[in-house]
């Protein structure tokens, strides 16, 4: 009952969030939209027993890149959006093609999963997964891949520094 | 009603169908960005929702790879945004047309 | 063997190859006349030297050699293959001996012109095609000879390329070959298509399997009858028979030692060479033989008319050629192949030597005139189309100039009405060109004799064997067997006897021509006198037994195991009949001499006024050489370049051209068209691709 409900708490949210963000004419709005829907899946990550992901989402999403995304935002200083008056032909197939994608999705979700294994209990799955194996599994197995995202930001990093410069030096 | 996997996966449908739209719509170019972690979030969430499904940590160990490079993508994307700011002074798509044919 | 074939064909292609490409990179190279021209004679002399030592080995057994497949495609399958044998070994000697002389003489004739490079690696690359053609085992690489001698014709007739008229002139040659190639390409089809349609195995049209008996028996005779037709228009086109035979006399507008190598002594003899060659095949097409003399009596007797009236040496020489040539058809109409190879070998000698006379005194009087221009006493010969060419006429004709000239136009160095009395001032030529003259016109003992008794007496045997035409053939040889001695008779008086007629001829004088041009004169000078043994008739070895007998017979002869095939006779011509044709052939040559030397050896140019005067209506017919360029101008020339040029030209520039550019026009228009896609907005390219995206994703669920 519980869990029922508080599914159908946060998803609402993310939902909101997400048409909110969709919606705003202002940029900033439009963020800010975005960090209730950040705050709501990490919520339900927590719900499915995965904390350690729930945390480092809102570590690193809602803390890190929102900020910066409000920082880029502010900089710029941009103003409101103008409402669009015409509706031209790119929004009619944006439109179909959401749908279509949408439609799509959920027919995968509802006839296809008869090919996915039995799942398992939930306490189980929650020893399985604890943060303590996630520690294990990227440090032992994935390790390499550890590695090469450390390399990735590090690129990330500079490039970011270089493209945002006032001069190249 | 019983809250099985299927939910999760939906409304991780849902969430990335709006990615989806706001990303074809929206003329903005940071909100288009925005979009985009919309959708990576949809995709992590459906992530996390299988592997807690069948137990299995190698789903969690990848939303963790995947919110690392969102976060290096969003931090390089906007740069470029910037960058694009300076010289153009707009950041609506529209108006950024240098690939014109 | 195999490296012998080699030695022989390889070094003309290589020297010619080194000249050209030395000559046309190093111009310093283009100096060295002696290392230019001893290259190519050497080239020439070592084939020579290497087929004499085969031929002293060899005893009529055919051998092959084989190199690389050339083509291989379905039941084709064609081999760079050569043939060892007496007919292509005796071919193989003449082309190598009596071009060998003629590189010798190319060195003094040719020396100080500016293509002296190229005319070397010209001739050369003709030896080598040639050699290809007689050597061949197979058609197709008889057919690479036969269209290499071709294009080295084309190349050599118009060697002094900046004069159009020789440009004009190789045109001529090479189109009318054309003609007869069409054919000859024709004939190979048939042949394949009929001897693979019987048969399953490769077969690449070599001699070996077609002319066997077996081959010979399944093609039809009417098969049999249409290739050996076509090959015959193939060979009048290569050896210049009725009717296409209109290039040859232009073709003189080459240099001298061209006209001896090419057009008296090998390319020309192609044709019947491919005849003998196939001998076996055209035996078994008695129709076909028929027309061959028939043809072959024609060209003879009409070229033979023509000569008459020529006045440029080089020009009685060249229908000289074509008559003798049609001598030698009319041998192979008759089915003596052998005979007509023996007049292939003793024509060689004398009209080479006859063409290399006339080169020989050509030069001298080339001398003449540049002196006379020096001296002003005729004005300096302009090049066609300089603004001054029209004061030559008129200077020439002026009446109180002391020497006008007996023609219209700038002083001409091969008229021999400007000539005479030259055998004072160029005594070996005389001579030589004497000794080639009794021999063509076929005074005994001297080479033309006997090869041309033999056709005449082989076009009467066949006729008494029951095939009456062959009679009327024997009689136009007779006719023009007396012809030949009265117009080179007449030729040699004009040009050496009588009075000098070039202008200031006093002051004047031409000189002997250097050893290079002399010493080729008097070694082809000899062979005429000796190359007639080699082929002395069985009757005049029975009365006369230290007389070989006919050496040419025994080596050639099918019925003596050699490659030619013979005819066989019924009935054999009465011995008393022989001696009276024999003495009959030694008489009309003396006469024809003899009437030469009355008119034109005591009159000079008057008898050729009391000829035109006595023949009338037919001397300007005879003149204007039958009108037969005109007639193939309006005939065939003029309709199709008007049609091609009011037809065919703007239908290429409209529709052709139209079509394409309508094309590119098209594609333009559906480029610009298509060029809105790409307006440089990064969200469309996404709407596209989340458009793709759902269609894959679609197709994967729902197909």
């Amino acid at each position: 009952m519980l869990e029922t409900f508080l599914f159908f708490l946060f998803a609402v949210l993310a939902v909101a969030g997400a048409l909110g963000m969709l919606i705003s004419r202002n940029p900033v709005a439009s963020a800010l939209w975005m960090v209730m829907t950040l705050f709501a899946v990490a919520c339900l990550y927590l719900t499915l027993n995965a904390q350690f992901i729930g945390v480092v989402q809102i570590l690193v999403y809602a803390g890190a890149i929102m900020v910066l995304f409000l920082f880029v935002i502010m900089l710029l200083n941009l103003g409101e959006t103008p409402r669009l008056g015409r509706f031209d032909w790119k929004k009619g197939v944006a439109f179909v093609l959401g749908v279509a994608v949408l439609a799509q999705l959920l027919v995968v979700v509802a006839l296809r999963l008869d090919v996915m294994p039995e799942p398992i209990p939930a306490a189980d799955a929650a020893e399985a997964t604890s943060a303590e194996q996630i520690g294990l599994a990227l440090l032992t197995e994935h390790a390499f891949s550890l590695e090469i995202i450390g390399v990735l930001l590090l690129a990330a990093t500079i490039g970011a520094v270089l493209l945002a410069k006032k001069r190249f030096v | 009603m019983e809250l099985t996997l299927n939910w999760y996966l939906s409304l991780s449908a849902v969430l990335f169908t709006i990615g989806v739209l706001g990303v074809l719509l929206r003329r903005n170019a940071i909100v288009i960005l925005l979009a985009v972690e919309l959708m990576l979030n949809a995709v992590n969430l459906t992530l996390v929702a299988l592997s807690q499904s069948f137990g299995d940590v190698d789903g969690q160990i990848l939303v963790f790879f995947v919110m690392s490079v969102a976060a290096a993508e969003a931090a390089v994307g906007l740069a470029i945004v910037i960058a694009i700011y300076r010289n153009k002074l707009t950041v609506n798509v529209d108006e950024i047309n240098l690939f014109r044919g | 063997m195999h490296s012998l074939v080699q030695l022989i064909l390889l070094p003309p292609l290589f020297v010619a190859a080194f000249n050209g490409m030395m000559g046309l990179f190093a111009p310093g190279y283009r100096k060295n006349e002696w290392l230019i021209g001893g290259l190519a004679t050497a080239a020439v002399v070592v084939p020579f030297a290497v087929t004499v030592s085969i031929f002293l080995g060899v005893h009529g057994e055919a051998e092959v050699v084989r190199y690389f497949t050339w083509m291989a495609a379905g039941q084709l399958e064609v081999d760079f293959a050569y043939r060892i044998d007496p007919l292509s070994l005796l071919m193989t000697l003449i082309v190598t001996g009596v071009g060998a002389l003629i590189h010798l003489y190319s060195i003094g004739y040719m020396h100080e012109d500016p293509g002296f490079w190229r005319f070397f690696a010209y001739l050369n690359l003709f030896i080598f095609a040639m050699l290809n053609l007689v050597l061949a085992e197979n058609l197709p690489v008889l057919f690479l000879g036969w269209e290499g001698v071709g294009l080295c014709s084309y190349l050599l007739i118009g060697f002094w390329y900046a004069d159009l008229k020789n440009s004009a002139a190789a045109n001529k040659a090479f189109i009318v070959n054309r003609i007869g190639d069409f054919a000859f390409l024709l004939a190979m089809f048939i042949l394949f298509a009929a001897v693979t349609g019987r048969t399953d195995g490769a077969f690449g049209l070599d001699f070996t399997t077609l002319l066997s008996a077996d081959t010979l028996g399944a093609l039809g005779s009417g098969t049999i009858l249409a290739v050996v037709l076509l090959f015959f228009v193939g060979a009048t086109g290569k050896s210049a028979q009725i009717p296409l035979f209109v290039w040859l006399p232009d073709a003189m507008a080459g240099p001298t030692p061209v006209s001896a190598l090419i057009h008296a002594a090998t390319m020309v003899t192609s044709g019947l060479y491919l005849l003998a060659r196939l001998s076996p095949m055209v035996l078994e097409a008695p129709g076909a033989m028929a027309v061959i003399a028939v043809v072959g009596a024609l060209t003879a007797i009409m070229a033979a008319t023509i000569a008459i009236t020529q006045n440029d040496i080089k020009k009685v020489l060249a229908y000289s050629t074509v008559s003798q040539l049609g001598f030698m058809f009319m041998a192979a109409g008759v089915g003596a192949f052998f005979v007509s190879i023996f007049h292939v070998m003793t024509h060689a000698f004398f009209k080479a030597c006859l063409f290399l006379g006339s080169g020989s005194v050509i030069h001298a009087m080339h001398h003449v005139e540049h002196e006379l221009a020096h001296k002003g006493r005729i004005p300096h010969h302009h090049k066609p189309g300089s603004d001054q060419a029209h004061l030559d006429s008129e200077a020439t004709q002026d009446p109180l100039r002391t020497d006008p000239l007996p023609y219209d136009g700038p002083f001409d160095a091969q008229d021999m009405r400007t000539m005479g009395g030259l055998r004072k001032y160029m005594p070996t030529t005389a001579l030589t060109f004497l000794v080639a003259t009794l021999a063509i016109a076929g005074i005994p003992p001297l080479a033309g004799f006997f090869s041309k008794d033999e056709i005449l007496f082989m076009a009467f045997q066949h006729g008494y064997n029951d095939h009456a035409w062959a009679y009327l053939v024997w009689g136009i040889g007779i006719v023009t067997a007396i012809l030949t001695a009265v117009y080179m008779g007449r030729a040699y008086f004009l040009t050496f006897e009588g009075r000098e007629r070039w202008p200031d001829a006093f002051d004047t004088k031409p000189h002997e021509s250097p050893w290079t041009m002399t010493l080729p004169l008097v070694v082809l000078a000899v062979l005429s006198v000796v190359g007639g043994f080699f082929g002395v008739p069985a009757l005049l070895h029975e009365a006369l037994p230290f007389l070989p007998e006919s050496w040419i017979h025994h080596w050639l002869g099918a019925d003596y195991g050699g490659p030619v095939a013979e005819p066989h006779y019924e009935r054999h011509v009465p011995h008393a009949t022989e001696w009276m044709l024999l003495g009959l052939g030694a008489a009309i040559a003396v006469a024809g001499v003899f009437i030469a030397w009355t008119q034109w050896g005591r009159r000079g140019l008057d008898a050729d006024r009391a000829l035109s005067r006595r023949l009338g209506l037919f001397f300007g017919l005879f003149s204007r050489k039958y009108f037969v360029d005109e007639i193939y101008d309006g005939a065939v020339v003029r309709p199709v370049v008007e049609g091609s040029r009011n037809v065919l030209a703007p239908f290429d520039q409209k529709n052709v051209d139209g079509a394409v550019n309508g094309v590119a026009r098209m594609m333009r228009g559906l480029a610009g068209r298509l060029r809105v896609v790409q307006t440089g907005v990064v969200q469309n390219y996404a709407l596209a691709l989340v458009l793709g995206v759902v269609v894959v994703v679609a197709l994967m669920l729902f197909v």
